[in-house]
């Protein structure tokens, strides 16, 4: 990999210049959606619920739904879009007559993508705090793990989406990834409570789990030595994925 | 790279280019030189190598086989350098529909790395050449085909290139867009640019074209300036004569040495002077006294059915080139 951060920059404010002009028709859907899962399960169903060692369901809930948002934002980029970008529209392939170079062109995409993640993660975030879910300042170390679930995401879904060849596999990873993800990584429930031993370790796998787990503590002003374990986890695997797109990429742009 | 006298800087050089997508043969050994200062023109029917060749002169798709130098450049190692000094105007056009030609002349400014006040100079060069100033804030979704693909080439002009590379820059216009763009590649050219495009359409190429290379299967088969290529290989004018293919050897035997090329009930004769050939062959009496001819100038659709038996802008094959008459 060899970027060159200004054309990488360059690719980013192509996206921005767009989002600008169609944030009403994308932002807003998504970013209320985990606003309505705070108010029904949290609020609605939380009503009922017992027993979350001393805090209200809705706050447990709270932090895992920025790490949700934060989710969202950067796949509905890189997965959709991007796949526009590549397929349809020929944005990528007009970008590389330019002195932009593949690796630029994923950098810039995987740091709109983080963008994307850190606005709609952020605004959650502004949102629970203002109704008193996240306690000041201590919780502000929430704001750091919103890019990094960004950052995991992005490259997640842009190892996909830079490999399928038919849209229509999206809902594959919508459905059968990303939403139990949503459901089973200790977002709604507490997992270690409902997990024997073997299936806790291997639950560890789960992508999302640690971004939870790391917003988590930032909301009750934890630490603890399995944050560094969660960190490496995040950093490590989008890594690795962003290798595996740079070369699917170079493959099918540059063939 | 020394320049001789008398002989034109090339910027592009091609040197036993192959490119290979796994069995398939795409380019086949191409050997190409493009001049500095004239517009140059990639012929061949869908599927000849055009596009493939492009891409590997701007450096996107690397060459299997083969040296490719753009500016002296070698353009595999260079790619960067390559395309700063470089132009490309895809096929189809790459816009960013909901937002104006302003910002998208932003956008691709940006890639260069161009400074505010340079990139807003820029664009309004490239606006005022290309006629876009009244539209110029207006989404891109919203204007018509002519004006987008304006635009698309704008993009690529926005960094001032020395070569410009336009891939089939007017299929799918109407004339009078084809005419006002042809109009500004002159300029282009005449102020210096040289210009690099791929077409299939040969009244383009006859019209816009300095030089053209004829490309079939991934090979150049014939080089040079259009009306040079066609006196050539065939005659500056044809006698198109209709007639069935079981009648063609009795109506029109005898004519050892004249090119002729047949696509479907129409037999084109290639000679100096083709009403005095009509003359003649109406001269023998009986059916041909009543052959239906049409004389005009040979032109280049002629010069590339003879060269690959191939319709161009159908790509159906036809009968096989006349025997008789020289190759390119």
């Amino acid at each position: 990999m060899s970027v060159s951060p200004r054309h990488a920059l360059a690719v980013w404010h192509r996206n921005f210049a767009m989002y600008r002009r169609t944030w009403k028709l994308n932002l807003l859907p998504n970013f209320f959606e985990p606003l309505l899962y705070l108010a029904s399960i949290g609020i609605g169903v939380g009503a009922y619920v017992q027993g979350m060692g001393g805090t209200s369901y809705v706050a447990f809930l709270a932090p895992g739904l920025v790490a949700v948002s934060a989710m969202n934002g950067a796949s509905f980029e890189v997965t959709y879009n991007s796949f526009v970008r590549l397929n349809f529209e020929k944005t990528y392939e007009s970008m590389l007559t330019t002195p932009v170079q593949p690796d630029d062109l994923l950098a810039g995409e995987v740091l709109w993508a983080v963008t994307r993640a850190s606005i709609y993660g952020g605004c959650f975030f502004v949102a629970v705090a203002a109704v008193g879910l996240a306690p000041l300042p201590g919780s502000l170390w929430a704001l750091p793990v919103i890019p990094l679930t960004g950052l995991l995401f992005a490259s997640m879904g842009l190892a996909f989406s830079l490999r399928i060849t038919s849209m229509d596999l999206f809902s594959f990873y919508f459905t059968l990834f990303l939403t139990p993800l949503f459901l089973f990584s200790d977002v709604f429930f507490p997992l270690q409570e409902r997990l024997a031993g073997a299936w806790l370790t291997l639950a560890e796998l789960l992508p999302l789990l640690h971004p939870v787990r790391l917003m988590r503590h930032a909301f009750r002003g934890e630490a603890s030595v399995v944050l560094l374990w969660d960190v490496g986890y995040v950093i490590g695997l989008s890594a690795l994925l962003l290798g595996l797109a740079g070369r699917t990429m170079r493959r099918r742009l540059g063939s | 790279m020394v320049a001789s006298v008398g002989v034109t800087r090339a910027v592009v050089e091609c040197r036993g280019v192959v490119k290979r997508f796994g069995p398939r043969v795409a380019v086949d050994g191409l050997d190409l030189d493009v001049p500095a200062g004239l517009c140059f023109g990639l012929l061949g029917p869908n599927g000849a190598g055009k596009t493939t060749a492009l891409r590997m002169i701007y450096g996107v798709a690397p060459a299997t086989e083969g040296a490719i130098r753009v500016f002296g450049l070698d353009v595999a190692t260079e790619t960067r350098a390559v395309r700063a000094r470089i132009g490309v105007t895809l096929q189809e056009n790459a816009l960013v529909e909901p937002l104006s030609p302003v910002e998208n002349l932003r956008i691709f400014a940006r890639y260069h790395l161009l400074a505010r006040a340079e990139r807003e100079a820029r664009i309004a060069e490239v606006l005022d050449f290309l006629d876009l100033r009244a539209f110029a804030d207006v989404p891109v979704a919203k204007l018509s085909g002519g004006f987008k693909r304006r635009l698309a080439i704008g993009l690529s002009l926005v960094s001032r290139p020395e070569l410009l590379i336009l891939d089939e820059p007017t299929t799918g216009l109407d004339p009078a867009v084809r005419i006002a763009l042809w109009e500004r590649v002159r300029e282009l050219r005449d102020a210096g640019t040289s210009v690099l495009l791929t077409t299939h359409y040969m009244d383009e190429a006859e019209r816009l074209c300095d030089r053209v290379a004829v490309l079939a299967a991934g090979r150049v088969v014939a080089e040079g300036e259009p009306a040079r290529l066609i006196r050539e290989a065939l005659a500056v004018e044809a006698l198109e004569v209709e007639v069935a293919p079981q009648a063609e050897a009795l109506l029109l035997g005898g004519l050892d040495g004249v090119p002729r090329v047949r696509s479907g009930r129409q037999v084109a004769l290639f000679v100096p002077d083709a009403a005095a050939l009509l003359q003649a062959l109406r001269g023998r009496g009986g059916e041909a006294a009543r052959l239906r001819a049409v004389v005009r100038p040979a032109n280049l659709e002629d010069l590339f059915l003879h060269l690959t038996g191939t319709r161009l802008e159908s790509g159906e094959a036809s009968a096989a080139p006349a025997a008789a008459g020289g190759r390119a």
